[in-house]
């Protein structure tokens, strides 16, 4: 891909990513929220696509817009929040500069790391780079033990999740 | 395009979430900004993976993802049952360790 190519690529994702990604915090009722969240995670993985993690950008759309986004608007659903809850929000002034601090902390340590690593080239990447056999051979190599450990906490959340939200077991 | 220009994006990313998670009272949406923190992590392993030609990026986001799901399972658990006692989705109104 020639570099202005993927130029015009990144910034179509990337500015609808930041857009909805702000309505996500901008929103007050939590179903816009939710749907901004959708498309955001939608235009995160056309990000992950141009990074070549195929799979990760195709887990991306399985796993988070749509198993966890669902759960989230059922959730919603369940809760039948009226409106009485959604009132505006009143901001403490502590909790704006306490916003705004840690934002700035966050601005001060992406500099740091991005002036650390300015001028890198890319590493040239073979054709099966990102595909689903080279992740998952080094999942079942070099990561099996997480992995394993990563089956097991599934089932833990899956336990917790019924015992917690369950009325009467 | 150079790595920089996805390193600042996830940084914004991560920003908008952090503002999020501290000053929506809508516990809902701050579970969700949290999701969206994870997925600016996840783009900053990615973005080093494709930049190092080093797979095991790949292989740490996946492990990101699967906890997420997790978290999101457990956390909404948190809500309904804080919701069916208290009657409260508001993270202000759940103050019963500090009073």
């Amino acid at each position: 891909m020639s570099v202005t190519a993927e130029q015009v690529t990144f910034w179509i994702f990337a500015v609808p990513l930041v857009v909805t990604a702000a309505g996500v915090v901008i929103a007050r009722n939590p179903v816009y929220a939710a749907m901004n969240l959708v498309a955001a995670f939608f235009f995160m993985a056309g990000i992950y696509v141009l990074l070549v993690a195929h799979l990760i950008a195709f887990m991306q759309i399985l796993v988070y817009a749509g198993a966890v986004m669902v759960l989230f608007l059922f959730v919603i659903m369940l809760l039948s929040i009226g409106d009485e809850h959604l009132v505006k929000e009143k901001h403490k002034a502590m909790q704006l500069v306490g916003a705004g601090g840690a934002v700035a902390l966050v601005a001060v340590i992406a500099n740091a790391v991005v002036t650390a690593v300015e001028g890198r080239s890319w590493a040239a990447v073979g054709p099966d780079f990102g595909t689903v056999k080279a992740v998952g051979r080094v999942l079942f190599t070099q990561y099996l033990l997480p992995f394993e450990a990563t089956s097991l906490l599934l089932l833990v959340a899956i336990v917790g999740a019924v015992v917690v939200a369950k009325e009467r077991i | 395009m150079a790595l920089e220009w996805y390193l600042w994006l996830a940084a914004i990313l991560f920003g908008i979430g952090l503002v999020g998670v501290l000053m929506k009272r809508n516990a809902l949406i701050v579970m969700m900004s949290v999701e969206l923190m994870l997925n600016a992590a996840n783009l900053t392993f990615l973005a080093f993976a494709r930049q190092s030609g080093n797979i095991g990026g790949h292989a740490i986001a996946f492990f990101v993802i699967a906890v997420a799901a997790a978290e999101a399972a457990v956390g909404l658990a948190i809500v309904i049952a804080i919701y069916r006692t208290r009657g409260a989705v508001n993270v202000d109104e759940v103050r019963a360790l500090r009073e």
